[in-house]
């Protein structure tokens, strides 16, 4: 036993290096900065609840963090509906697994190509002369190019789906992957229609799949800073955005203790839904 | 075979519009960056050139992108190689417990889920408090880590979650040393899914933005630098370069492919002479 531990430590010494230096470290340097306190060109260490008393008594602060929760829910609800109906077409309509890998390589290509790349090729789509307006144009459906396509709400969760939705789709086709078939045939035995087997069997069988799924999405969306600046055109604003506009600001206490409060948020939320699933088991 | 079932081909047409979604706003950039020099952000295509491209070779239209990218491609390089290397190591650490090693699986999971801008700011934040000037190659390289680690680790824990215990097992019972257990059993078993890691590693790295932000000084990544034109360039070179490093993502994409079925091919060759022996 000890030896195998020292071989272990040995092993994985690297790992806990980079992440000690380059996150733990960083963690820690927030929250301590957190408690300094900042001129307009300077950073000075101090223990002052100043920041954070700021921050909580703001009705900014509030109204930041539930914009960033709708545009968590909004778009989990979308990429959950999406990534599943996905996963769920490649695990049980595709018979052959080498159809299965092509397709599932089709979906999973964009997510390995670049996010800001992805985010402008929005732009000839929703812009006011852009695809969608002039096709809406050209039906009849409105008469006016319609503003509210780009830089808006409406289209960062539109970025967010577009960019997120692998994030559910691999881990909900991993786990559907594994659902043994005879149990559909059994439910299929047994009378069950096909919604029946779904909601009843393969649902419930895919949801340490969804869980992950959720985890990704979650806290990919919570700490985004650059969809919401650039799609909203910087008319809209998450926590991500008022942590870089601190920075930008040069006010480091002051980004580092909204800092604080985001990881304490997604670490708690993210926490919770790690108590539905275990992540090892399932890979 | 049975007949389809008629959800079949809803559910084609559903994954069909997926694609669409997936694939159509790169494919329409794409197609705009061969606008004539007149043409804008938008349709109608007004010519069709290679102007915007030839921009791209122009320092004054675009500033230093062929530096940015070299240096995006070193940087993607050295994450790479270091990705794979500590992930198999990692994983190896990981197939038996050892005293915290739950500690640091929390450790992975949080570099995961951990936005990324407190990276930047956190790793930011030491340097400039040590006196040390941020450069690419070193907070720019461990703040990429921070992302292409905890992927690698996943696909390690997934691979050895699945690795059957009895090759080493035959290994040792011939006389084989730990190293030339790992050495020419396990890597050659587990190499496919290196070729994973690694891809992840260098695209991951090569696309990363939100983690180099603060962290790589003044010599500017290419995603950096694409994010610095669109506020400033409005014009379809943004599209023409767009659609190059995308072309490049897929070129790089496709070349990890091509080895992991060069080297299935291979193994199913020589793999195994089971069968084919002289008795």
């Amino acid at each position: 036993m000890r030896k195998t531990s020292i071989t272990g430590w040995l092993l994985a010494s690297p790992l806990s290096l980079i992440l000690l230096v380059f996150l733990a470290a960083p963690i820690a340097m927030i929250v301590v900065v957190s408690f300094w306190g900042a001129t307009e060109w300077a950073i000075y260490p101090a223990f002052e609840f100043e920041n954070y008393e700021f921050l909580l008594t703001s009705s900014v602060t509030y109204r930041v963090f539930l914009n960033t929760f709708k545009y968590v829910a909004i778009t989990w609800a979308c990429t959950l509906v999406i990534g599943f109906t996905v996963a769920y077409y490649l695990a049980f309509h595709i018979r052959t697994l080498t159809w299965q890998i092509v397709l599932f390589l089709l979906c999973t290509i964009p997510f390995l190509t670049s996010n800001i790349i992805r985010m402008i090729s929005w732009i000839p789509f929703l812009g006011r002369n852009g695809l969608a307006n002039s096709a809406l144009i050209s039906w009849g459906v409105i008469d006016e190019p319609v503003e509210w396509l780009l830089f808006s709400d409406f289209s960062v969760i539109l970025a967010f789906v577009h960019l997120y939705t692998l994030f559910m789709v691999v881990p909900i086709f991993n786990t559907m992957m594994r659902i043994d078939k005879s149990l559909i045939e059994a439910a299929a035995d047994a009378g069950a229609s096909g919604w029946q087997t779904l909601w009843q069997v393969i649902v419930p069988l895919t949801k340490p799949g969804i869980m992950i799924g959720t985890i990704f999405v979650l806290a990919l969306v919570m700490g985004d800073f650059i969809t919401v600046r650039f799609m909203s055109g910087s008319q809209s604003a998450n926590v991500g955005r008022m942590i870089q506009n601190d920075i930008a600001l040069l006010q480091y206490p002051s980004a580092s203790a909204t800092a604080v409060i985001l990881l304490v948020t997604v670490l708690l939320l993210i926490g919770t839904l790690l108590r539905f699933v275990d992540i090892r088991k399932e890979l | 075979m049975e007949p389809r079932p008629r959800s079949f081909y809803i559910l084609s047409v559903f994954f069909m519009l997926f694609l669409i979604f997936l694939y159509g706003p790169t494919l329409t950039i794409a197609v705009l960056s061969f606008q004539g020099p007149g043409g804008g952000l938008t349709f109608p295509m007004r010519g069709v050139s290679l102007h915007w491209f030839r921009d791209l070779f122009e320092q004054q239209a675009v500033g230093d992108i062929w530096g940015s990218f070299s240096r995006s491609f070193v940087l993607g390089l050295m994450v790479m190689v270091t990705t794979v290397v500590v992930s198999v190591m990692g994983g190896l650490a990981f197939r038996r417990r050892f005293a915290g090693s739950t500690a640091l699986f929390y450790l992975i999971i949080t570099s995961l889920v951990i936005p990324s801008i407190l990276i930047s700011l956190g790793v930011g934040l030491i340097w400039s408090q040590s006196g040390l000037p941020v450069h690419w190659s070193t907070s720019g390289f461990g703040a990429q880590l921070t992302w292409t680690l905890p992927f690698g680790l996943l696909i390690m824990f997934a691979v050895f979650n699945r690795f059957d215990p009895s090759y080493e097992e035959a290994a040792r019972d011939l006389g084989a040393s730990p190293w030339q257990v790992i050495r020419h059993v396990v890597l050659p078993i587990i190499a496919p899914s290196l070729i994973g890691v690694a891809l992840f590693g260098f695209t991951l790295s090569y696309d990363e933005f939100a983690r180099t932000l603060l962290t790589s000084g003044s010599y500017n990544t290419l995603p950096l630098e694409i994010f610095g034109m669109t506020t400033n360039v409005t014009t379809p070179v943004l599209f023409a370069l767009g659609t190059l490093t995308t072309a490049f993502s897929l070129v790089i994409i496709g070349v990890f492919l091509l080895i992991v079925w060069a080297t299935n091919r291979r193994r199913a060759r020589l793999g195994s002479d089971a069968g084919q022996g002289m008795v």
